[in-house]
C-alpha cells in the first residue's frame, strides 16, 4: 500500500485568520446569550412549562447525533478495512469530537441550573438515560481520543483497529442513549418507543457524514489541496443510501402511528394541522432533508462537486428540521390524560403549545456551531490530520 | 431512641454479644411500640431527626362530583401556603409555575362537564424520580415526591417525562414571596409536595383540602392511605375512584372519584 502523507494546514493566512476570527466572533455570541440567560433565567427564552426543551436542545441534540456519525468515515478506513477512507480517517475522529463539545456545551449550558453542572457529574441516578449518556459521552471522548492517538502516533499505530473498533461499538451505543433520551419517556404520544434508538442512528450516519463531506472539501478548497472526485464520488454514494435509509425509517414509523387510533390526533397534528411544525416536517425534514438531496444526488446533477455540497447543505437544514418536529413537535401536542374528553385550564391543557425561540437560544444553538468548527479549524492547523494530496491518483495506489 | 442505650455502654468483655442483645431487645421493644409510635406521628408531626415512613403512604382522593364550577380556592391556598405567585398577578403568565390548577373536562358528545385539580399524583413509580439524572427527584419513603432544591440542575427532564404536567420550572428570580419553609429557586424544577411542611409539623392536612372544605365543597380528602382507620380509606373503600393514565400503572398517590 503507498503512504499517505499528512500535514497541517498553515493557518497562518489572512484567510484562515478570518474564519477564525468569523467563527469565534459566533462563539462570542453564544457566551453572551448564556450570560444572558443566565442572569435572567428562562423567562427571557421563548421556553415555558409546556415547551420545556427549545431551540438549544434542538442544537444539542443534533450535533451529538451528528458527532457520532462523522465518526464513520474512521469506522469504514479501520473497522471494516476499506484503505481508500484511511487518509480520511483523523479528520472524521477529530470532527466527531468537535462536533461533539459543541452539542454538549449548549446542553449544559442550557440547564436550569448551569453553574450546578459539578452536580450533574457528582451525583447519578442509574435509572436516567440522562445519567447514563454523561458516561457515553465522557467515553465518547477518551476512546475516539485514544482512536486518534493510534493514528498520528506511529509507535501505537498497531493498536489503531482495536481503538477503531472499540470507538465503533461505543458510537453506537451514545446514539442509541440520544435516541433513547426520547425513547424511554412514556408521557408523550410522540416518544415511548424503541424506534427511536436505531432511527437516531441511521440519522447520524446521514448528518454527520454531510458534514463530514462538507468540512472536507471546503479544507482542500481553502488550503488548495488536491481532492480528487474518487473519495467525493464514493462518500456521496455512502451519502445516498444513509438519507434514503432515514426517509425509510421515518415513513415506517409515521405508518406504524397511523394505524394506531389514538395516534390519529397527534399524527393528524404533525403531518396536518400543525401550521410551522407541519410545515417543517414536509418541507424540511422530508423534502429539503431527505427527497432533494436524493434526485439532485442520483440524478446527473450528482456528478458536480457545487450540487454534491448542495445536497450535503440541505440533509444538514433537514436534519436541524427533524430535530425540530421531533423535540417541539412531542410537546406542542398536548398531554392527553383524559382521552375522548375536551381539557381546559390555566396551564394551557388540552391547547396546541405555541413555541417562538429566542434570539439567546438561537445565537445559544450557532454558538455551540461555531465552537465544534472552531476546534476543528484550529485541529487541522496543529495536528497532521489532513493527506497533503488527495488527488485520484494519490487514491487510487491505496487501493492497490 | 431506645436502641442507642445499650449500644453506649458497650466497654465489657464481650461487646459483641451485647451489641447483640441490646439490638435485639430494641428491636421487640420497637416492634411492640411501634403502632403507638405511628398514631403519635401522626397526630403530632415527626421529629426533625426521624426519618419518613413507609409505613404511612400519604395520599389525596378527588371527588370531582363537588369539585364547584369556577371555584379556585385550593389553588389559591396552595399558592398562598407555598408562596408561589398565582398566574393572574404573574408578570409572565405563560411562564409562570403551577403547583395546582383547575381543570374543566367536558364529554364533546355528552356535553357532560367535570371540575377537578391537577397535581403531582405523587406516584408510586414516579416517572420524574425515573429520569432525574442527579437524583434530585425523589419519593419519601411516605409516597411524596419532592425535589431537593440542592441537586436540581433545572435540566427539565422531569417535566417530559411526568404524564400529568405537574412539574413547572422557575423561569425567572423569585421575588420576596417566598416561605421559610418551602425552599424554592429560580432554575430549578418545583411541584405539588402534599404540603411537606404541613405534614411534617402534623397538620395532617393539605392547603388545598383545608380550603376546599372551609368552602363547604369537602371535595378534597387528605391522609394516609395504608391506615385503614382514616378517613381517606374509609372513603376510598366505599367510593369507586380511578387513577388518571392508568395504563400506564404508576400507582397514583391521588385518586379521582366521578372522572
Amino acid at each position: 500500500m503507498a503512504s499517505i502523507t499528512f500535514r497541517e494546514v498553515e493557518g497562518s493566512s489572512p484567510k484562515y485568520w478570518m474564519l477564525f476570527g468569523f467563527l469565534g466572533l459566533f462563539v462570542l455570541f453564544g457566551a453572551l446569550a448564556w450570560n444572558y440567560m443566565h442572569h435572567h433565567g428562562h423567562v427571557v427564552t421563548g421556553m415555558d412549562n409546556q415547551i420545556v426543551w427549545g431551540l438549544p436542545h434542538v442544537f444539542a441534540v443534533f450535533l451529538i447525533v451528528a458527532a457520532s456519525g462523522a465518526l464513520n468515515v474512521a469506522s469504514i478506513a479501520s473497522v471494516f478495512n476499506k484503505p481508500m477512507y484511511k487518509p480520511l480517517a483523523p479528520l472524521s475522529a477529530v470532527l466527531s469530537l468537535a462536533l461533539l463539545l459543541g452539542g454538549l456545551l449548549v446542553l449544559v449550558l442550557d440547564l436550569g441550573r448551569s453553574d450546578r453542572l459539578i452536580v450533574a457529574m457528582t451525583n447519578f441516578n442509574f435509572k436516567s438515560m440522562f445519567t447514563w449518556n454523561v458516561f457515553l459521552y465522557s467515553g465518547f471522548f477518551v476512546l475516539v481520543g485514544i482512536y486518534l492517538w493510534t493514528m498520528l502516533d506511529r509507535s501505537v499505530k498497531s493498536w489503531s483497529k482495536a481503538a477503531g473498533t472499540a470507538a465503533f461499538i461505543w458510537r453506537l451505543t451514545l446514539t442509541t442513549g440520544t435516541g433513547s433520551l426520547f425513547g424511554f419517556l412514556v408521557a408523550r404520544e410522540l416518544y415511548g418507543t424503541a424506534m427511536l434508538a436505531p432511527m437516531f442512528i441511521i440519522m447520524s450516519f446521514a448528518y454527520g457524514l454531510a458534514i463530514y463531506l462538507m468540512v472536507l472539501a471546503a479544507a482542500y478548497a481553502w488550503t488548495g489541496r488536491a481532492l480528487g472526485d474518487a473519495v467525493i464520488m464514493r462518500l456521496k454514494t455512502l451519502l445516498v443510501v444513509f438519507v434514503a435509509a432515514v426517509l425509510y425509517f421515518v415513513v415506517v414509523q409515521h405508518m406504524t402511528s397511523l394505524y394506531f387510533t389514538k395516534f390519529h390526533a397527534v399524527e393528524a397534528f404533525i403531518l396536518r394541522d400543525g401550521g410551522a411544525l407541519t410545515t417543517l416536517f414536509w418541507v424540511g425534514q422530508i423534502v429539503i432533508g431527505c427527497v432533494a438531496p436524493l434526485v439532485i444526488l442520483l440524478s446527473s446533477l450528482g456528478r458536480q462537486r457545487s450540487w454534491i455540497m448542495i445536497a450535503c447543505a440541505l440533509v444538514i437544514l433537514g436534519g436541524v428540521a427533524q430535530m425540530y418536529v421531533t423535540i417541539i413537535g412531542a410537546q406542542a401536542y398536548p398531554l392527553d390524560m383524559f382521552p375522548g374528553l375536551t381539557e381546559k385550564s390555566s396551564f394551557f391543557d388540552g391547547e396546541i403549545h405555541a413555541y417562538s425561540p429566542s434570539m439567546p437560544e438561537l445565537f445559544l444553538g450557532l454558538g455551540g456551531v461555531a465552537i465544534a468548527l472552531l476546534a476543528t479549524t484550529f485541529a487541522v492547523k496543529v495536528l497532521r490530520l489532513l493527506p497533503a494530496s488527495l488527488d485520484d491518483a494519490t487514491v487510487a495506489k491505496l487501493e492497490h | 431512641m431506645s436502641d442507642m442505650k445499650p449500644r453506649s455502654d458497650s466497654t465489657p468483655a464481650s461487646p459483641e454479644r451485647r451489641r447483640f442483645v441490646g439490638a435485639a431487645t430494641a428491636t421487640a421493644a420497637g416492634l411492640a411500640i411501634a403502632p403507638g409510635v405511628m398514631l403519635y406521628e401522626v397526630a403530632h408531626g415527626r421529629a426533625e431527626d426521624q426519618a419518613a415512613s413507609s409505613a404511612v403512604r400519604w395520599g389525596m382522593l378527588v371527588d370531582a362530583t363537588k369539585c364547584a364550577t369556577g371555584c379556585n380556592d385550593c389553588v389559591s391556598a396552595c399558592s398562598t401556603e407555598n408562596g408561589w405567585t398565582p398566574v393572574a398577578e404573574s408578570k409572565h403568565a405563560k411562564q409562570a409555575p403551577q403547583w395546582i390548577r383547575k381543570l374543566e373536562l367536558q364529554d364533546p358528545l355528552t356535553q357532560m362537564e367535570t371540575n377537578l385539580p391537577m397535581m403531582c399524583q405523587h406516584c408510586a413509580e414516579p416517572p420524574c424520580v425515573d429520569v432525574c439524572p442527579t437524583g434530585a427527584s425523589f419519593k419519601r419513603a411516605d409516597g411524596i415526591v419532592l425535589v431537593n432544591r440542592h441537586t436540581c440542575i433545572g435540566c427539565r427532564y422531569c417535566m417530559m417525562a411526568c404524564p400529568y404536567k405537574a412539574r413547572s420550572l422557575v423561569h425567572e428570580p423569585l421575588n420576596d414571596t417566598q416561605k421559610p419553609d418551602v425552599p424554592r429557586g429560580i432554575g430549578c424544577v418545583e411541584a405539588c409536595t402534599f404540603c411537606v411542611q404541613k405534614v411534617d409539623r402534623g397538620d395532617g392536612n393539605t392547603a388545598c383540602a383545608e380550603a376546599c372544605t372551609a368552602a363547604g365543597h369537602n371535595a378534597l380528602v387528605f391522609g394516609d392511605m395504608n391506615d385503614p382507620e382514616s378517613e381517606i380509606s374509609k372513603r376510598l373503600r366505599e367510593l369507586p375512584t380511578k387513577q388518571v393514565r392508568a395504563d400506564l400503572n404508576l400507582n397514583l398517590g391521588v385518586r379521582y372519584h366521578g372522572i
